[in-house]
């Protein structure tokens, strides 16, 4: 090894998101040249206490596992179940199910979007992105109750309907979001800084996100033409018209092309379910849970979320699996860091919007364990960059 | 490719080496194998056929322990998942298909310390989750690990 070589320890509070974990950079110089990762540090034991609980409990435990998240896990644990038992859900419950699904991906995108500001050096999209993510948190509220942690969905069903007089409210809040994307679309995709800085970084090709079988947005920007609405049909995806995006590039860039233009999609599919949905039951008499096993895939806003249950005909699983998303996207860091200049790897790895927290600790040693940079110093640097691009673009 | 076709395509070309077929509805089915057919069978349906990999899920019932591979069928909505029962109890290995697909590479880490299973062939059997003063051996993920009680009157 040579003495060009130095360590980035980065955590395990992440610099830039929820949750921790440990990255372990190894630069020579500016180059990144090898990378590693520990996960494990926000490790809760879901799996093992699902064993424990009631299948009516279980759903209230996988929502508790992302605040993101909390109408993803929740849908999928019930799908798996009813996948077991044969539950049919009534029709307007798979709209409710759906509406809560789209919500959920619009309030994700535009944080993830507020957030890749943040980290370019542009705080007025990151202000911008939290503040009009607000009337998607208002609808949530009218919709499930709660802005968060939404306690909504259950097995052959969903606990709450959505009222009739609600729904003008819902639309005029929905109308206000779209006005302010349309303006935060421009905003970050007219930007000859941000196409500077973000295309042909991090690039992620189709053949490795094949390989690593990548999911969801990071999928579809290397032009992987996957989503489990279409592919796997649930809730209403099948009864409307809508469109899966994709981009060619694999670059940071295209990532974000795919979740800024998926938010007209959801906001389109929010309507068209509101418009559609018949009167009727929202909740069915699930059948007595038998031996067996049963799976329940659905596409949270990151991709593909996997509930995988396994039942002897006791009231508790035998075996729960659940992957999320981010388990498949995380791994494809060594095709996307490695060769990147350290002032790109917050970026990328802030690209394929991994589920974790905005405490802060991290320091940039050298061989000798010697303090060069902190946590701060590494986000200066990748703002530092923009703005010197900035400056040879001419502009402000 | 309909789920029957996938099936007969597994069926065809390994012959009596699947165990068992299960077609449990027409968008899931589970194929019971013999453990040293995992690499062949993986690569097939992965490479061959083009299927996506989900995920791993290993099982610990009674003292057995099998893991399922489930690999997604995207054009058609079908997941098809491959069951290999361990038949070591004291000593549940398998070989690892880290080289049919990089998608398996922190599946095959959780495994190995939540159940102990040794995934022959894979190099880089590191924790992933657990931290690193956790006992060696212990696997917290099997039935016969019980969760310490925590005693509330202390701290």
């Amino acid at each position: 090894m040579s003495n060009n070589r130095s360590t980035i320890p980065i955590g395990p509070y992440h610099p830039l998101q929820e949750e921790p974990e440990f990255w372990k950079l190894i630069v020579e110089g500016e180059k990144v040249v090898d990378v590693d990762v520990r996960i494990g540090y926000n490790h809760r034991g879901i799996e093992k206490i699902s064993e424990s609980k009631s299948f009516d409990q279980s759903l209230f435990l996988v929502e508790r596992i992302c605040g993101i998240c909390s109408s993803s896990h929740p849908i999928a644990c019930a799908q798996a179940i009813e996948d077991i038992t044969g539950t049919e859900v009534p029709e307007r419950a798979l709209y409710i199910r759906t509406i809560s699904q789209e919500l959920e991906r619009l309030h994700s995108h535009m944080l993830w979007v507020g957030l890749a500001g943040h980290f370019l050096g542009y705080n007025t999209v990151f202000m911008w992105g939290w503040k009009y993510r607000e009337p998607i948190c208002d609808i949530m509220e009218t919709v499930t109750g709660n802005r968060q942690n939404y306690a909504m969905h259950k097995v052959g069903g969903v606990r709450r309907d959505i009222e009739k007089e609600h729904i003008p409210y819902i639309l005029t809040r929905l109308d206000e979001f779209l006005k302010h994307l349309d303006m935060l679309k421009g905003a970050v995709l007219d930007d000859p800084v941000l196409h500077a800085r973000l295309k042909g970084v991090g690039v992620l090709t189709k053949e490795a996100a094949l390989d690593y079988s990548a999911l969801g947005p990071t999928a579809r920007a290397s032009d992987v033409n996957i989503d489990v609405r279409r592919d796997h049909p649930y809730g209403v995806y099948d009864r409307l018209k809508w469109n899966v995006i994709t981009q060619k590039e694999g670059d940071v860039f295209a990532k974000a092309v795919v979740r800024i233009l998926e938010m007209y999609e959801s906001a389109s599919i929010i309507r068209q379910c509101l418009d559609k949905m018949p009167d009727g039951p929202i909740d069915s008499k699930p059948k007595d849970i038998s031996q067996g096993e049963g799976i329940g895939v659905i596409e949270a806003p990151r991709g593909e979320c996997f509930h995988y249950i396994k039942c002897d005909g006791t009231n508790s699983p035998v075996r729960h699996k659940i992957r999320a998303p981010t388990y498949m996207n995380f791994p494809t860091f060594r095709e996307t860091v490695i060769g990147e200049t350290v002032s790109d790897a917050t970026i990328i790895m802030a690209a394929i919007d991994p589920c974790y927290c905005c405490t802060e600790r991290m320091t940039v040693v050298d061989h000798k364990d010697k303090e060069l940079l902190k946590a701060q110093d590494l986000i200066r640097l990748s703002q530092e960059k923009t703005r010197k691009i900035k400056e040879e673009l001419g502009a402000r | 490719m309909t789920i029957d076709g996938i099936l007969k395509s597994i069926n065809d070309r390994f012959g009596g080496r699947v165990l068992k077929t299960e077609k449990k509805s027409s968008r899931r089915a589970y194929l019971d194998i013999h453990p040293k057919d995992i690499v062949d069978m993986a690569r097939y349906v992965f490479k061959d056929l083009g299927l996506r990999f989900n995920i791993a899920s290993a099982v610990n019932d009674f003292d057995r322990i099998e893991i399922l591979y489930h690999f997604s069928y995207d054009q058609s909505g079908v997941i098809i998942s491959l069951r290999a029962m361990l038949s070591d109890k004291d000593n549940p290995r398998i070989d690892t298909i880290t080289h049919v697909t990089k998608a398996a590479w922190w599946i095959e880490r959780e495994i190995h310390e939540l159940f102990g299973v040794v995934f022959d062939g894979n190099e880089d059997l590191r924790r992933l989750l657990l931290p690193d003063d956790w006992p060696e051996g212990v696997y917290p993920m099997k039935k016969s690990f019980v969760v310490p009680k925590r005693d509330s009157r202390k701290s």
